[in-house]
């Protein structure tokens, strides 16, 4: 048990320790998410900003929900509605909120590097709620969490990720987690979405579906990220889906345990088929549910040891 | 060196579980009213223990539940957050007699988290509040009902519960200074 960041901006830099420690607190958080009472004082008194430069649902919703459940005051702040229209420096828009007491800042942003960029300038406690195609912590520690709930463990299993990999904060962060994890991480998707590259980071990249899932335990599909290309990345959407969508009969081929997740928006009938969507092998709802759970449990953690260090034992 | 005293070694320790699960029969005549709530770490070990006990003199079992405290504690932001344990409380605590149940008390400040968290659970009848060790040094306007064993200590020093049930070799309850 080990947690003494004030911030959470990438998975890249935590240690193992560190991330079960999330992982362990947020199953805690689940269990208050049961209960007839699902609000908790962690963060009585104290104010959030989400900060959301770049548009965002369900990340939004689901930390807008933690942070309610953690009995916190919140601020939300998106792009459109802002001064940052009017021209004002995200540094300037930053600070501005700060010098309203906010004690945290949730920040998701188009530009990589955002959130650490706000670390440094503000005396905040900075989340990472997506910088461009960097990193999105929570999403890897809400799969993290998803898996080991629903397999017992994280070492040792085949987890295969699939799609928009080079565009996806998504997927670097997921890399980062499962391979420190001690899971195998297979990539595969079109050659120019998944470059050999990957390799770097501990992986092993093909570029046949059929190969990619065979002795997968998870499949985690990634949306094609229209937004983030500046041409077509492969043909049509129609030859990708023919190529890497996971329909009926490529799901035979695989272990008949083998569990599906994707970080949605789902784009069905395009990376996975309607049908396996809702099918018992489909982990999707579930990494929503436990989204709410490990912001929960990010929130309460960089909270922590912000005043004097005291150690009030008993 | 920091240097320790066992102040209660295994039997001393079921002794003084003995003598609160009488004193919580004396003072609860109807043991269908009575649940225990441990507050983990320590405390909910303890609980059990005394459930076992006190099912053994009403002849009925008694439930034991485990309350987790820390998202409830008042100096979250003053410390690192400390680990958090899963709430388990498998039965209706509204109309019932609640003991609370503790390996050491200190400022008080956990016991007052205790009764905030147990609010979210239904309206006891009464809280009562059952600890091993008492050392005095109360921060807040808060008594235990049943006690062990009262330890006069210095603030600088630390209490420590050794359990079999948490993996000590054996039970008992060491002192030590800094």
């Amino acid at each position: 048990m080990s947690w003494n960041r004030k911030h959470l901006l990438d998975i890249e830099s935590l240690t193992v320790d560190e991330i079960t420690t999330v992982l362990d607190t947020a199953r805690a958080f689940k269990v208050v998410g049961e209960r007839a009472i699902k609000k908790v004082p962690a963060l009585r008194g104290k104010t959030v900003v989400n900060l959301f430069i770049e548009p965002s649902t369900r990340t939004r919703i689901s930390f807008e929900l933690a942070e309610q459940r953690l009995s916190a005051d919140i601020i939300n702040f998106t792009a459109e509605a802002s001064s940052l229209k009017k021209g004002e420096t995200l540094k300037d828009t930053a600070r501005n909120l700060e010098a309203l007491n906010a004690d945290f800042i949730v920040m998701r942003h188009s530009a990589s590097g955002a959130a650490h960029f706000l670390s440094r300038v503000l005396n905040a406690s900075v989340v990472n709620a997506g910088d461009g195609a960097h990193e999105h912590p929570t999403q890897a520690l809400l799969d993290a969490f998803t898996i080991r709930e629903r397999k017992g463990k994280i070492a040792g299993l085949n987890v295969t990720i699939l799609g928009d990999i080079l565009y996806s904060r998504v997927a670097r962060s997921d890399i980062w987690a499962l391979t420190k994890l001690g899971a195998r991480v297979t990539l595969c998707g079109p050659s120019t979405l998944v470059p050999k590259t990957f390799e770097q980071m501990g992986c092993r990249v093909v570029h046949n579906m059929d190969e990619a899932i065979r002795d997968a335990d998870i499949i985690n599909l990634l949306r094609i990220q229209h937004e983030r290309q500046r041409k077509t990345m492969f043909p049509s959407i129609n030859e990708y889906t023919q190529l890497f969508g996971l329909n009926k009969a490529r799901l035979a081929k695989t272990k008949p345990d083998a569990l599906i997740m994707h970080p949605g928006p789902v784009n069905r009938g395009v990376e996975i088929d309607s049908e396996i969507a809702d099918s018992v092998h489909s982990l999707i709802l579930e990494q929503v549910t436990n989204g709410l759970a490990v912001r929960m449990a990010v929130l309460y953690l960089v909270n922590g040891g912000k005043g004097p260090q005291e150690l009030t034992g008993n | 060196m920091p240097e320790s005293t066992v102040i209660l070694d295994a039997l001393a320790i079921q002794r003084a579980l003995a003598r609160i699960a009488h004193e919580i029969a004396e003072r609860n005549a109807v043991g269908t009213d009575v649940v225990l709530i441990g507050i983990p770490t320590g405390g909910d070990h303890l609980a059990q223990r005394l459930s076992k006990i006190l099912s053994g003199i009403w002849n009925q079992p008694v439930p034991v539940g485990i309350l987790d405290v820390s998202m409830h504690r008042d100096d979250l932001d003053q410390r690192i957050a400390p680990k958090v344990f899963p709430t388990v409380i498998p039965f209706d605590v509204t109309g019932k007699t609640v003991v609370l149940v503790d390996d050491v008390l200190f400022s008080g400040r956990t016991t007052r988290a205790a009764m905030d968290a147990l609010n979210d659970f239904g309206r006891p009848k009464r809280i009562q509040l059952a600890v091993l060790i008492d050392r005095g040094h109360r921060e807040l306007p808060i008594k235990a009902d049943f006690v062990g064993k009262n330890v006069p200590t210095a603030l600088e020093e630390k209490i420590s519960l050794l359990l079999v049930e948490s993996g000590a070799s054996r039970d008992e309850v060491v002192l030590k200074k800094k």
